[in-house]
């Protein structure tokens, strides 16, 4: 379970998520929409720990991700995030971006590795690229590679930060169609989106994010079919 | 009809020169692109504020002209009576010199390294230094690889200046012998010849290495 309790967070003078309070149980599909700068990115950083916080606290599992000596390496294997650039490690085959971690932060032997790396691979529909370079892909192949290169680690959440926004919009249903099928299999998620249908069709809850703080979190019927809040109306109007 | 009076044994003295000028150039190279490393990596961690003792003193070695350099550094090892031979003062001056132009090229590499790829590497719960080693050094290295090509060639030839400090290197040993046989033209372009056929081998390396990474881009 991730609780995040009254979190905090400032950049200088702005401040980003001004007292968010939030529960993920296990097998929830949470899906985060709102307008640019609301936070929603920025709070996905702060539960991996790649961003500090200034007040509140995250608790991941029992383990409060930003209590100083909490090893935020270990941390990490069980939160896959996968970003909004596809941030492939050029110099390295699709095949072995994805053992990189389970070699050398799991210490799984490079034979274990890449049976898991290949079946991730399989499962995202890339079972045929393994020897391919990132370059040689497209964005949505690039995108689905990274999302098979964050399940090797076997994490118990996944975290979505906006991951089809940078791609053309043809290749947007081959990504989603690969969050459909890790939803569909029970996986914790928590996705920062744009893609409204999408949020609508696999999320358990929407919270709807607006100047850093919840503005409206429920089911999708509610927060996307009947918002009760005019902001979330207007976003909704403005995107869809 | 061209006459020489050029012998096998002084064709020997050269190679010896251009063997010394190897050695000078192989332990400069490899010791300051030891201390580049250290240095850029410092320079890339601690950020502009806190790197700055490090930055003058590295301005200082890229600023000043290396035949100063050599000559203080020898002066300087006298006045301290470290007793150091002229090989050691010229391997020790070089490799300072080598490491202020590499902390540069390093650190140049390492900025290179687009910061969404580390954060990344590091959320999949690779530690600082695996990032680094898995991830920034393979990177880095093909950016700098260029530059620190150039400058491997440039010591090498820059390398010369050691005859100073009374090393016989391939510029003293042609020196030597334009001085005994007065035929400055010749020896010169045989010298010249020399230079091209150590550093040639250095330069077609990093066209190597390009273009058996370029599948990869």
């Amino acid at each position: 379970m991730i609780e995040i309790e009254n979190v905090r967070k400032s950049f200088g003078q702005l401040e980003v998520l001004k007292g968010i309070n939030l529960t993920v149980k296990k097998g929830e599909v949470l899906t985060i929409i709102g307008g640019s700068g609301s936070g929603k990115s920025t709070l996905l950083t702060c539960i991996n720990g790649l961003e500090t916080i200034d007040a509140g606290r995250i608790v991941v599992d029992g383990t409060d991700v930003h209590a100083k000596g909490t090893d935020l390496n270990k941390l990490r294997r069980k939160l896959g995030i996968v970003f909004q650039q596809f941030n492939a490690f050029p110099h390295l085959t699709v095949l072995e971006n994805v053992m990189l971690a389970p070699v050398k932060v799991l210490g799984q032997s490079k034979a274990e590795a890449e049976a898991m790396a290949v079946k991730q691979l399989s499962h995202v529909g890339l079972g045929d690229k393994l020897k391919v370079y990132p370059s040689r892909m497209s964005g949505g192949q690039q995108q689905r590679m990274a999302i098979a290169r964050a399940l090797a680690m076997s994490p118990d959440y996944m975290l979505f930060d906006e991951v089809t926004s940078a791609l053309d919009p043809q290749l947007v249903g081959e990504v989603l169609d690969t969050m459909r099928l890790l939803s569909s299999e029970g996986m914790t998620m928590i996705v920062v989106t744009h893609e409204i249908a999408f949020a609508r069709e696999v999320s358990d809850r929407v919270a709807f994010f607006h100047k850093g703080r919840i503005h409206e979190i429920g089911p999708p019927a509610q927060v996307i079919g009947a918002p009760q809040q005019p902001e979330t109306a207007a976003f909704l109007k403005s995107v869809l | 009809m061209f006459d020489t009076s050029l012998t096998l044994a002084d064709l020997g003295f050269l190679a010896q020169g251009a063997a010394m000028t190897l050695a000078v150039t192989a332990v400069s190279v490899i010791a300051g692109t030891i201390l580049g490393i250290v240095f850029g990596v410092i320079r890339n961690q601690a950020g502009p504020y806190w790197s700055i003792p490090l930055t003058f003193l590295l301005d200082v070695f890229r600023s000043v002209p290396l035949l100063i350099q050599l000559v203080l550094g020898n002066a300087a090892q006298s006045i301290f009576k470290l007793g150091w031979p002229p090989f050691t003062t010229s391997c020790v001056v070089l490799s300072l010199y080598t490491a202020a132009y590499c902390t540069e090229i390093v650190r140049g590499g390492i900025s290179s390294v687009p910061a969404t790829t580390r954060r990344a590497a590091r959320s999949l719960g690779l530690t600082w230094w695996q990032d680094m080693r898995y991830i920034v050094a393979p990177l880095a290295t093909r950016v700098s690889l260029p530059a620190w090509i150039g400058l491997t060639l440039g010591v090498m030839k820059d390398s010369a200046l050691v005859l100073w400090l009374g090393l016989i290197e391939l510029l003293r040993a042609s020196q030597i012998l334009v001085t005994r046989l007065q035929e400055p033209l010749f020896i010169l372009i045989i010298c010249g010849a020399i230079y091209f056929i150590i550093s040639f081998p250095v330069a077609r390396l990093g066209g190597y290495l390009e273009k058996r990474w370029s599948p990869n881009d």
